[in-house]
């Protein structure tokens, strides 16, 4: 068995293709990176809400005030 | 060189080796930034300086003995005696080491792999600034350039490596040969060192120390990438025939080849390159929320835990790879950090020594059975395999070399500097000329601004 489906190098270059894992499942692995990359905005984006949220209610004046001048 | 065509594939292989080691420098010069911006401004030119004086010790010390040592090490000395024959042609009295129309590669060769003893020196530098000697970690860093990564190097990194035969060894762009045994190194090291002065609350919680300059640490990190592009090209052989690698493959076709002169191609590496870096980026933003210093780290931490694979993944198998591996360093580091009050001042064990630890397991699993050589009767790639190669790297030829000779240092009285000098900062204490004469400076230019305006 070879994830790769080589299992050793007696061939002949010219007749070798893709040599990766998992061949056959390139849908299945393009879903799961999709999902992964949907998955990381929606909960960035989440979080992100969320801070927006607290931050709108820690602010001090005088804090605020130097945020400004600080530029 | 006999045939216009040799004499092509020749000088284009020592141009390429060449071009990798010009963008390797790159990695030297982030590390160098981000040390300095991750110190605080009292200790600047001591950090500074205890990572360029890493360049000069380890590339002579490489030429003396370290080369040598690849050469004659892939079986010694559990599976045979040291290869004398081809470590000959290596010593530093070699002609082949020295201007030669004969042999155009080896001094390329060399350098490719001497600015990767740059690197692994360089990594253990970071974990321990603000309070080592830089006599000891001077010490450190020729031992883990020019000796220890180099055995490894031989034994598992080398197509004639007796980890690469018998283990089914697979680690084609460093995880475990640089990155699992540095980051070990640095474990060893700072367990013996102890943690800066205000690490710790008196209850042992850890504290941050930020970094003085965010922006600088931020150039550093992307340079540090940028390096890392020469790194994997120069993991590479970039163009080889068949006949020329002597082992089963047939036919003409000519190849790229790992450094097992096993087929791969640098289009594979450059998608699995930007797949892992992405995957890590993204992942270590979410599981640090946001932190900027964890996601810069988390970006390398991704390529190095799919580095040992990325010659073979599919792409999206190392971005998966790269993001699995963040999240898993990640939490270990905070664990460590508090479980054993460990001070980590650049998070080099996690992001290197724990990277690359996960990421020659992960490679076990996804390329179980895969050959691991062009060659015949080597064992295939295989977990069990894997595992015991990270074993070897952080633990065996990393942790322990680190851990043994810090205790020496520490014995000795020579590895930590005094408590007095951590609290002044090493740059007054080590520079005082410098600092007395910046003051008298500014103290002359004000006394002058009084008189112009009385």
């Amino acid at each position: 068995m070879s994830t790769i489906g080589i299992k050793d190098w007696n061939v002949d270059l010219a007749e070798v293709g893709a040599i990766y894992p998992l061949q056959g499942w390139e849908v299945a692995m393009t879903v799961v990176g999709v999902i992964f990359w949907l998955g990381w905005h929606i909960i960035q984006a989440k979080r992100e809400s969320e801070h927006l949220e607290k931050a709108k209610h820690i602010g001090d004046h005088d804090k605020v005030q130097r945020a400004l001048e600080r530029y | 060189m006999e045939g216009n065509l040799n004499a092509l594939t020749t000088v284009f292989t020592e141009f390429y080796y060449w071009v990798t080691v010009v963008f390797m420098f790159l990695i030297h010069v982030g590390f160098c930034m981000y040390e300095v911006a991750a110190s605080r401004s009292r200790n600047h030119m001591h950090t500074l300086m205890k990572n360029v004086m890493i360049i000069p010790l380890v590339t002579i010390t490489f030429f003396f003995f370290g080369w040598w040592i690849y050469w004659a090490f892939p079986m010694f000395p559990f599976f045979g005696g040291l290869d004398l024959e081809a470590g000959a042609a290596n010593l530093p009295w070699s002609q082949n080491m020295a201007t030669n129309l004969d042999d155009r590669i080896t001094g390329v060769f060399w350098a490719a792999f001497l600015l990767f003893s740059w690197t692994a020196a360089s990594i253990v530098s970071g974990a321990v600034i603000e309070r080592i000697r830089s006599s000891a970690l001077w010490v450190h860093a020729v031992l883990i350039g020019s000796v220890f990564w180099i055995i490894d190097a031989a034994w598992g990194w080398h197509y004639g490596g007796w980890m690469v035969k018998y283990l089914g060894y697979h680690d084609a762009y460093a995880s475990g040969v640089i990155h699992a045994i540095a980051g070990g190194y640095a474990l060893g090291v700072i367990m013996v060192l102890g943690p800066r002065i205000g690490k710790f609350a008196p209850d042992g919680t850890p504290r941050d120390i930020p970094p003085h300059n965010p922006w600088l640490l931020a150039i550093g990190i992307f340079l540090i990438y940028t390096g890392f592009w020469g790194f994997y090209a120069a993991c590479n052989v970039p163009i080889i025939a068949p006949e020329v690698i002597g082992g089963q493959i047939t036919g003409v076709t000519w190849t790229a080849t790992n450094i097992y002169l096993a087929p791969t191609t640098l289009g594979a590496i450059t998608f699995n390159f930007l797949m892992s870096l992405s995957g890590g980026l993204m992942a270590a933003y979410l599981v640090s929320k946001g932190d900027a210093f964890w996601t810069f780290s988390g970006g390398l931490a991704g390529i190095i835990t799919a580095s040992a694979g990325n010659d073979l993944y599919h792409p999206i198998q190392a971005m998966l790879v790269g993001a699995v591996g963040v999240v898993i360093v990640y939490k270990l580091h905070f664990w460590v950090e508090k479980k054993f009050k460990l001070d980590d001042a650049v998070g080099a064990v996690a992001v290197h020594g724990y990277s690359g630890v996960v990421g020659l397991i992960i490679a076990g699993f996804l390329l179980w059975g895969a050959p691991s050589s062009p060659f015949e009767g080597y064992a295939t790639i295989n977990p069990l395999g894997q595992t015991a190669g990270a074993v070897i790297m952080f633990f065996v030829l990393g942790f322990l070399p680190g851990w043994g000779v810090s205790k020496i240092q520490s014995a000795l009285g020579v590895l930590r500097i005094p408590e007095e000098v951590e609290l002044q900062g090493l740059d007054y204490a080590e520079h005082h000329a410098y600092e007395d004469a910046k003051y008298a400076v500014i103290e002359a230019d004000k006394q002058h601004l009084a008189t112009r305006v009385t």
